[in-house]
């Protein structure tokens, strides 16, 4: 079942001339993984504020075509209703965060909800070790560095157990083994408790082995959309800007080369490293 | 030039940020300061256009000391780049933008005009000469930020995580750009997560923990280095992890490039098939 569904999508910030999105129709299965890139500009950020409904309701502006999460109407839902299924990282986490201390940001959200204080209380925690900040649950999220600030607004979406977590470049600010943490957690989220899992990354070195759906952006349109191995074995993707894989495009250009490697597209490096030892050691 | 000799920094709160940095980077180096979150990256580049002073030891900018001149002279060589460019840009047009650095430097109205048209250029921001930088996307504001700075034409540029939210070719441009800055004898000093981009630039690499520079060397040698790197919160580059897994094949470790990498291997398995 597609939890998320839009059908000729066509979005204009007020005072634009110009479409930011146009004829987006895309479906996203529930359970899935699914990495949205393109160049910088392209739109991305502006279809994930569509699917928490930060689109039409909170920026202006002019919506066309349909957008449904979870078979609510987008257009239609209040904005609270909307947050219970779908919760949103933003790029920069200071547009985000807002309390007196990291715990109470975390909490915001259950409270706007209702949620009973033990509850509260234990989902708060959860998320703090998850995203792994419990020990500055009573700092100031403005005094915190941007990486630890994004860990906080991880922290206060996944409090919120949504159904569906979309994340515009949440791990900008951290660094790479910081930000290889926080994929394995939304990965362990997406495996274990079948979070639907939307991830906006320019950086697919990192994050290409998780996602089981990619959708390519281009100019405002869906240039792409499938299952990655496929989508990453088109020339295309370099030709539009997105930076492959290394592991993957060092396959590519040693295959084209005649190179004797199997045909299983890698898209990591654990993957090209197989690859290349089965290569050496037989035939 | 710069100098950096035997810092400290202790912020306000108590915090210590730097403990006893030595390190002198010469005209038309490219350098890449890399660590772990909280490791004093961004203190230390703070100190190199003196919006922070030492709480002991010396920085000195081509032979002066970074508390005889005021920022704003400082300013006019070394050119600054935040990594949030929220924190920097406040104008109605990237225009305007651009434009207000130029104007306090002093320079004539034909050249602000010609020096923006430049850097717009540059950047990939023409269309965007009349629109709201707060109208853009944060990659595209990113590059605002960079092309207000880049527009003077300062001798020794900083820039903290230049690369966050750009795309592929957005991040070869710059890499172009960089090597350009390099040819014309300027320094260009990167704060930076991204083990990719300096795979590809292979730059000096100054890796910090605790407010210490731990190792200072050749891209190459550092970003192949799996228990120097592990320490420092560092992954290392994808063609780096292949080759640390394929050493038992007789393959050299220290490989980064992508275009190096293919060579190496096509000649192994050419061999093999013979």
């Amino acid at each position: 079942m597609a939890i998320i569904e839009t059908k000729d999508l066509t979005y204009t910030y007020p005072g634009s001339t110009k479409p930011s999105i146009r004829d987006v129709s895309i479906k996203i299965e529930k359970g899935e993984f699914t990495l949205i890139t393109g160049p910088s500009g392209c739109g991305k950020t502006t279809l994930c504020r569509c699917f928490n409904g930060l689109i039409p309701h909170f920026y202006q502006g002019e919506l066309r075509g349909e957008i449904s999460v979870g078979r609510l109407n987008v257009a239609e839902q209040a904005i609270q209703e909307l947050a219970r299924h779908v919760g949103l990282v933003f790029q920069n986490p200071e547009n985000q965060l807002f309390a007196l201390s990291v715990e109470k940001d975390v909490a915001f959200g259950l409270e706007n909800l209702g949620v009973p204080r033990e509850e509260m209380r234990k989902r708060v925690d959860w998320a703090l070790q998850l995203a792994g900040i419990y020990d500055l649950r009573e700092r100031a999220p403005h005094e915190l560095s941007g990486g630890q600030q994004q860990r906080a607004a991880i922290a206060s979406v996944l409090a919120m157990q949504p159904e569906v977590i979309v994340l515009d470049e949440p791990t900008s600010f951290l660094d790479p083994l910081g930000a290889k943490k926080i994929f394995e957690v939304i990965y362990d989220l997406n495996k274990k408790l079948g979070l639907t899992i939307i991830l906006v990354e320019h950086r697919l070195d990192l994050t290409a082995k998780y996602a089981s759906h990619i959708i390519i952006m281009d100019d405002g349109k869906i240039v792409l959309d499938g299952e990655p191995h496929r989508i990453l074995s088109s020339e295309e993707t370099r030709l539009i800007g997105v930076g492959i894989p290394k592991a993957t495009h060092l396959y590519h250009i040693l295959k084209k080369d005649g190179a004797k490697l199997a045909n299983t597209i890698p898209l990591s490096s654990d993957e090209m490293a197989t690859l290349l030892k089965e290569a050496f050691e037989d035939r | 030039m710069i100098e950096v000799q035997d810092v400290y920094f202790t912020y306000p709160s108590g915090v210590e940020a730097l403990k006893g940095i030595q390190l002198t980077i010469q005209n038309g180096e490219f350098v890449a300061v890399m660590g772990q979150n909280g490791a004093g990256k961004t203190t230390l580049v703070k100190h190199f256009n003196g919006l922070l002073k030492p709480s002991k030891g010396k920085v000195l900018i081509d032979g002066v000391e970074t508390t005889k001149v005021s920022v704003a002279s400082l300013a006019r060589n070394v050119g600054f780049v935040f990594q949030n460019p929220d924190h920097q840009l406040f104008s109605e047009t990237v225009e305007d933008e651009i434009a207000f650095a130029l104007k306090n430097f002093g320079f004539k109205d034909t050249i602000v005009k010609r020096r923006i048209t430049w850097a717009l250029n540059l950047l990939g921001l023409a269309q965007y000469r009349k629109t709201s930088p707060f109208m853009l996307s944060g990659g595209e504001r990113k590059r605002v930020a960079l092309a207000s700075v880049l527009a003077w034409n300062p001798k020794i540029l900083i820039l903290d995580e230049p690369t966050i939210g750009q795309d592929y070719q957005q991040k070869e441009k710059l890499r172009q750009f960089i090597l350009q800055m390099k040819a014309q004898r300027k320094t260009v000093i990167i704060v930076t997560h991204d083990v990719e981009f300096v795979a590809e630039c292979n730059p000096r690499v100054l890796l910090m923990r605790e407010g210490k520079v731990t190792i200072d060397g050749e891209a190459r040698k550092v970003l192949t280095n799996p228990e120097v790197l592990t320490q420092a919160s560092i992954v290392p580059p994808q063609i780096a992890q292949i080759f640390l897994q394929l050493s038992d094949f007789g393959l050299p470790k220290n490989i980064i490039d992508v275009y190096e990498a293919h060579q190496i291997l096509l000649k192994t398995l050419e061999k093999k098939a013979k």
